[in-house]
Order: C-alpha cells, then sequence, then structure tokens
C-alpha cells in the first residue's frame, strides 16, 4: 500500500514497522511532527521530554533495557543532548537506538544555521541521510538493524525541505522485536575511566568496520551517465542536483559517516570531472579532497543558505535575467491577535527596559513596533544572560533589566539558571510567558499543562511552585489582559532586592474561542496611534471619509476581542 | 500546463490562511490520479502571519520538492501582496488565481510603507490573472475559515482532475463534521471562475 508522508511522518511510521516500543522527544521546527505522528501509534510509549537530553538519556535507557527505542531534535537540540551522545557511542547499544538530527538550513525558524554531519564525526557514530519520503522510511528502519549490528547509537540526519516536504511512501507492517529484559553489563554502560578505555578502542574498530560496510550498502549507489561529468551527493541536494544536471553520472551517498571510501574511488576513476553537491559546509569536499581525490565543491556550490536547484543552476551555468517585483513590502511574522505575550511587552517598551530574550513565538515580541528584547541566543539563555548582566554592570542595571522566557522553554532550560541566580545572590526579574503551551511548534502539552501526549492526565507542576521551591520569595501570578497590573508587577519587581519571578498567565490566543471584533467610534479616535504601539496586525490606519484624516480601523476578520487596545485607548474610541 | 512532464503549482498566502491545508488537498488529487507527487511547505515561526508558500508537483516522475524560478503553471495567491512577491516563480504565460483580500503586513500598519494600490495591473504583466473574492464565498457559507478550499475550488477549474479525486481529497484532509462544508466551498470556488 502506498501513501503521501512528509518526511516527519516517515520517520514515525519507519520506526514504528521497525517495532521501536518507546520514543521521546521536545518539539523544535523542523522535527516536531515525529514525535505528534508516533504518538498516534499506541504500540509505542510515546513522551514529551522536557528537554533533549532528557529525551535522548531516556531513549538510551529504554535501549539498555533492550527495546528499540527512537528520539528526534531539531539540529540545535541536540547541542543539549551532545553529553549523552558522546558518551553512548563508547556505551554501544542493547536495543537499536536510533538518534534523528533535522537540521535547518536557510533557518526558517532557528538561531543558527549549524551542520550536524560533524556530529557523526565528532562523536564516531555512524549516520544515513535520507533524499525523500520513502527513503526516510526505509532508513529509518534500517538504522535500527544497523545500530544493533554494529553496537552503536546511530544519527539520522534530515533537513526542514525532507521534513516538511511530502512524497509517496511504499507502507508495510510493523515487525515486533522480542524483548530479552535487563540483563546487567556494566563494562559497557557504567562509563568509568577504566571501562571506558577498552571501549574507545571499540569505537575505533567499530569505525572501520563501518567504513567497510559503507561501500556495501546498497543505497550508497552509482547512477552511470555521462562520465564526463561526476555529481557526489548526498540528502535532498541528491533531488536538486538530478533537476540541473539529468544526464551526469551520480554517486548518491545515502550511509554518509563513515564514507564509503572504496565505492568513492571506483566512481572517481571512471569519471573525467567530479562535482561535490552539498547543502552546508564541506564536508564531503573535504574527506573526499583528502582521499587524494580531485573535486569542485564550495567554490562553486554556496555554503550559506539553504540550496535549491535554482541556486544550483545559478551557480553553475551563465546567469539568466529573473523578474523581479521591487517595493514589495516584507512580511515578517508577527505576535497574533490576541497573544498574551502583547501586553507584558508593551509594557516592557513603554518603561524601556533592557529585556534578555529567549526562544519561542515571544521572541516575536522584539519586533517593531514593541522592540521589546535585547537578546536570544538559545533555550534558556534569558536567565542566565540577565544574570551575566547584572554581575558585570552592578545591581542598579537590574532596576532596568528583566529576563523574558516562554512556560514551556521555563522548563527546557530556565529552571537551571534560576537556581544559580538564587544560590548566587542575583537580583534576577524574571517573567515567565506562561500560556499554558508550548505555542510556537503548534501546541504540545508540558509539564505546567499536566496533560500527557495522549491526552492522558499527568502531574502538573506549576512554575510558581518551582520558584518558591527556589527559595524565590517574589513571585506573583499576573493576567497580561490586566495592562495595569501588569506594569504595576514588573515595577514593583524591578525595585525588589532579590530574584523576583513574574508569571503572566493566559492560555495561547489560538486556543481560546474567539470573542467579537472591537469596532472603533471614528467620532472619538482622533487618529493618535497609541494603539498602533501594541503591534496588532488587526489594527490598521485609513484615511476618514469624513474629516480626512488618518484613524485607526479594526479588521474584523482578525480581530478577536482581547479588549487590549481598548484599554491603551485615551479617548475611549474602541467598542 | 505542462513543462517537462510535471506540473508546479505555488500557493502562498500569510500564516494562519490555511494554505497547508489547500496544498494537502491538491496533493492527494494528484496522487489519487495516478501521479507521483512531491510537495514542499514551511513550518514554524513563519506561520504566525509572515509570508508564505507551499509547492505542489506532479507528473511522472518528480524529484525535488521545491522547484525552480519561472517553473510555476500556477500561481495561487490567498492575498494580493503574497502574489506580487512571488512572480519569479510564475513561468511565461502562466495563470496567477488570486484572492482579493488585503492583509496589510507590520510595516503598512506602521506607516512604514506602503500597500501598493496597483497589483494586479503588475500581476498582469507576468501571467494571466483570475481573481476571486474568497473572503465573501466563506462568510455567505458561514465560515471565514474555509477560505482556503474556496481558492483551491477556484484552482480546480485550470487542472484536468475527476471530481471524485478532489472530492476523496477534501474527505481525506478535513475533519468528518467540516467535509460538507467543504465540498460546498469547494464548488462555489469553482464556479466563481467561469
Amino acid at each position: 500500500m502506498k501513501a503521501l508522508l512528509s518526511g516527519n511522518e516517515a520517520v514515525a511510521r519507519g520506526a514504528w514497522e521497525a517495532g521501536c516500543r518507546v520514543a521521546a522527544a521536545y518539539p523544535g521546527t523542523p522535527s516536531t511532527e515525529i514525535l505528534e505522528y508516533i504518538i498516534k501509534y499506541p504500540d509505542i510509549y510515546a513522551e514529551w521530554s522536557v528537554n533533549e537530553k532528557v529525551a535522548l538519556e531516556m531513549c538510551a535507557g529504554a535501549s539498555f533495557a533492550g527495546v528499540r527505542a527512537l528520539t528526534a531534535m531539531k539540529h540545535v537540540g541536540l547541542n543539549v543532548a551532545a553529553d549523552p551522545m558522546f558518551t553512548m557511542g563508547y556505551s554501544g547499544v542493547t536495543g537499536g537506538f536510533v538518534i534523528v538530527t533535522a537540521d535547518d538550513p536557510g533557518m526558517w525558524s532557528s538561531q543558527d544555521e549549524q551542520d550536524n554531519r560533524h556530529y557523526a564525526r565528532h562523536a564516531k557514530i555512524p549516520m544515513l541521510e535520507p533524499s525523500d519520503s520513502n527513503e526516510t522510511k526505509i532508513f529509518t528502519k534500517l538504522a535500527f538493524e544497523i545500530s544493533e549490528q554494529f553496537d552503536t547509537p546511530i544519527l539520522l540526519r534530515i533537513t526542514t525541505r525532507i521534513c516538511h516536504s511530502t512524497g509517496i511512501v511504499e507502507l508495510g507492517d510493523r515487525q515486533e522485536k522480542g524483548l530479552n529484559g535487563y540483563i546487567k553489563d556494566i563494562k559497557k554502560r557504567l562509563m568509568l575511566p577504566s571501562h571506558a578505555r577498552p571501549r574507545h578502542l571499540i569505537v575505533e574498530d567499530r569505525l572501520k568496520k563501518l567504513t567497510e560496510f559503507s561501500s556495501t550498502f546498497p543505497y550508497n549507489r552509482i547512477e552511470w551517465g555521462n562520465k564526463k561529468l561526476g555529481i557526489i551527493t548526498s540528502g535532498i541536494s541528491y533531488q536538486y542536483a538530478k533537476e540541473v544536471f539529468p544526464d551526469a553520472s551520480f554517486l548518491k551517498l545515502s550511509f554518509t559517516y563513515p564514507l564509503p571510501i572504496k565505492l568513492i574511488k571506483k566512481f572517481s576513476q571512471h569519471i573525467s570531472k567530479i562535482y561535490i553537491i552539498e547543502e552546508g559546509d564541506p564536508i564531503l569536499e573535504q574527506e573526499i579532497k583528502a582521499l587524494g581525490i580531485a573535486v569542485i565543491g564550495k567554490e562553486k556550490v554556496p555554503l550559506c543558505n539553504e540550496l535549491d536547484a535554482t541556486v544550483l543552476r545559478k551557480s553553475f551555468f551563465k546567469k539568466t535575467k529573473m523578474p523581479v517585483e521591487e517595493n514589495v513590502p516584507p512580511r515578517p511574522p508577527v505576535l497574533c491577535p490576541g497573544c498574551p505575550h502583547r501586553g507584558v511587552f508593551y509594557i516592557i517598551n513603554k518603561l524601556k527596559l533592557v529585556a534578555t530574550g529567549d526562544i519561542g513565538c515571544y521572541t516575536l515580541g522584539a519586533l517593531p513596533p514593541l522592540n521589546a528584547m535585547d537578546t536570544c541566543i538559545c533555550m534558556g539563555a534569558s536567565v542566565t544572560n540577565a544574570h551575566g548582566l547584572e554581575k558585570a554592570l552592578g545591581k542598579d542595571f537590574s532596576k532596568k533589566l528583566v529576563a523574558v522566557i516562554g512556560d514551556s522553554t521555563f522548563y527546557h532550560a530556565g529552571i537551571t539558571g534560576l537556581v544559580n541566580a538564587v544560590y548566587n545572590k542575583g537580583n534576577l526579574n524574571l517573567i515567565i510567558l506562561d500560556n499554558m503551551t508550548t505555542a510556537m511548534t503548534g501546541h504540545q502539552p508540558h509539564p505546567g499543562t499536566g496533560k500527557l501526549p495522549r491526552n492522558q492526565e499527568g502531574k502538573r507542576i506549576l512554575p510558581e511552585d518551582i520558584a518558591r521551591g527556589c527559595n524565590v520569595e517574589f513571585v506573583k501570578v499576573i493576567d497580561p489582559y490586566d495592562l495595569k497590573a501588569t506594569e504595576l508587577a514588573i515595577k514593583e519587581a524591578l525595585n525588589y532586592d532579590g530574584v523576583a519571578v513574574l508569571i503572566f498567565r493566559r492560555l495561547c490566543a489560538l486556543l481560546v474561542e474567539y470573542k467579537p471584533p472591537l469596532k472603533i467610534d471614528l467620532e472619538l479616535c482622533n487618529g493618535c496611534k497609541l494603539c498602533l504601539l501594541l503591534g496588532c496586525p488587526a489594527i490598521n490606519l485609513k484615511q476618514c471619509t469624513e474629516d480626512k484624516k488618518l484613524k485607526a480601523v479594526i479588521d474584523p476578520t482578525l480581530c478577536v476581542g482581547c479588549n487590549l487596545c481598548i484599554k491603551v485607548c485615551q479617548h475611549n474610541a474602541i467598542k | 500546463m505542462q513543462s517537462n512532464n510535471t506540473t508546479n503549482i505555488v500557493i502562498c498566502g500569510v500564516g494562519g490562511q490555511g494554505t497547508i491545508l489547500a496544498s494537502d488537498i491538491l496533493s492527494y488529487t494528484a496522487f489519487f490520479e495516478g501521479f507521483d507527487v512531491k510537495k514542499s511547505e514551511i513550518h514554524g515561526m513563519a506561520q504566525r502571519g509572515g509570508s508564505v508558500i507551499s509547492q505542489v508537483r506532479f507528473g511522472k516522475k518528480v524529484y525535488s520538492p521545491s522547484m525552480e524560478h519561472r517553473m510555476a503553471d500556477f500561481v495561487l495567491a490567498f492575498e494580493k501582496l503574497e502574489a506580487l512577491r512571488y512572480v519569479h516563480y510564475l513561468k511565461k504565460n502562466g495563470v496567477f488565481v488570486v484572492n482579493v483580500q488585503e492583509l496589510p503586513p507590520m510595516s503598512v500598519l506602521l506607516g512604514e510603507t506602503i500597500y501598493p494600490s496597483n497589483i494586479v495591473e503588475r500581476l498582469k504583466v507576468y501571467g494571466n490573472v483570475y481573481m476571486i473574492d474568497a473572503a465573501r464565498i466563506a462568510i455567505e457559507l458561514g465560515n471565514v475559515r474555509v477560505v482556503n478550499v474556496v481558492l483551491i475550488g477556484g484552482l480546480s477549474k485550470f487542472l484536468h482532475f475527476k471530481e471524485a479525486s478532489w472530492m476523496e481529497a477534501i474527505r481525506k484532509n478535513v475533519k468528518e463534521k467540516f467535509v460538507e462544508l467543504n465540498i460546498t466551498a469547494f464548488n462555489k470556488g469553482r464556479e466563481s471562475l467561469t
């Protein structure tokens, strides 16, 4: 049977067919939907872990137990989970263990463009790279096999354009893997130095065996065409290259670490000129050049940004003139109408505070007209960046400094920073924007919701209880739709000596039933534009037909009736 | 309508307008008709009111899920300004199907830029333009959220797919209780382009 599946759905299907029993992830674009689809298979225990390190470690535990386990994360998530991944490379596996890394070339929804193919080399564990949905499903299944055959965790590396592209996939049945129960093996799993030293020798020996295996792996394949031009490529780049060089010979790499040295040598012997077409860093290029093979790579193919067939054609062939429309106003993303974060950012902007920021929808508070964020580095860094600013500039600076973090981000990596600030006698003013969901990635539950992924009840852990548990004495929970209370609470926190935690709690506007749209009374509106400072996409200025003045108008198809603008308007013009 | 035996369609709009569902219905229809299909779309941050683009390609064999510039047989735009933003995808003498709706981006709301007044004229330089008042049709049907299916109905006028394939694709992609509404929306959109 065939179906149309996205790359992410294909990973989930492959895991299910392979008999995977445990899966864990923290949501992050572009990998989020992998676990969302796995949740639909009741044969697999699936959880939203609080972060990627936790997810990877719990799957390692499942592998120790002899069951097949899979964790999935976005590229920067693997930075968080790198510590256990490296040591798991030494320990190896019992049940097959697949780590999916979803990279984001082009940074569609990320803070950097790191190329996680480096991680395979760094951690000395094998890597598979599918080039479409069908391969993604097949490779996910094969990944479990290879993991068990070579006693190693394995990386399945996909990219945004694989995750969020759809193609036709041949479906198979689930094959249950037998459970052998837990067997103690401390030489393999208890990485004391005396145990780890012999394991390192095993890792190096394993790499040699994997190098041999790579040349025999059927999806590392040569497609003979014109022998004057050969292309070596992997992942999604293969598809782009096939569009631009339909007649060339191809070495299509799928098992990309360790590289199939014998196969690369065989290919190169028959080809006069070789292009390496790879998105991101020149990894294939450097390793193939090191074999003494002359190839052309990054001197033609751009290193930065996402590749596509248009980019490749421009790089290799004469530039053709493209029609481009000038003067098209840009449309960056914005906070949604009714977003509960808007009022908090409005006040931060109004009070001209320095605000260290974090990762989520609320990072959009940095954009005009709210302009309410100074930094955004990684999950949790708002808390710790603010602590560092204060320690560098002194206590007085904390009187105009806040750290802004979302609820899900707080559970992910904010709590340790809070503990650190309390312990080290900081004057942190921590704002937790609690919209009771993981909004940016599509509303996954987290500990503050107390819900589990299949809608069962879990245990609810509230941020105010965590703060109090960390010995924070100033803890307040405020409704961010109440602008006066919001401003008052922020001012109080700024003047408080010690760590203050403010939790602005209101459900994400996308999960709330809309109220009737508001209207502007054009007789009362004097066009002062104060409401525009909220940055609400539903409020526009239009020339009034009566007095020709520019006045505010509300788009009834966008307004959700949150009433925030009513509180900002000084002329009672909004009803 | 076909170049290199592949039909290429861009669906663009503003995050939240439902371009993804529209591209799902389109790609399933092509799938049910027996074509190789690939679809590419944008998730994540851009979905929050930003400019979004989905691409659907079908034919005998499709490699890349995204198409090259000047390759689209059709650009289906859920918003006028977004049609203008992606003109470079349309092939010579290609077809724009455009929702009449104007959603000014933040820079326009703040008075930093101006929403162009001559979009339809500018589009006509690149291809044939068909306009649909999808929001009006959707509001008449009592649910503004079916704008996307009205528009895909309009596009369907240009594609030689069997009605049964479209209906099967709609059933596959919308919740059961909304199937009838969406089929009506599809038909209204289809009828609006005569």
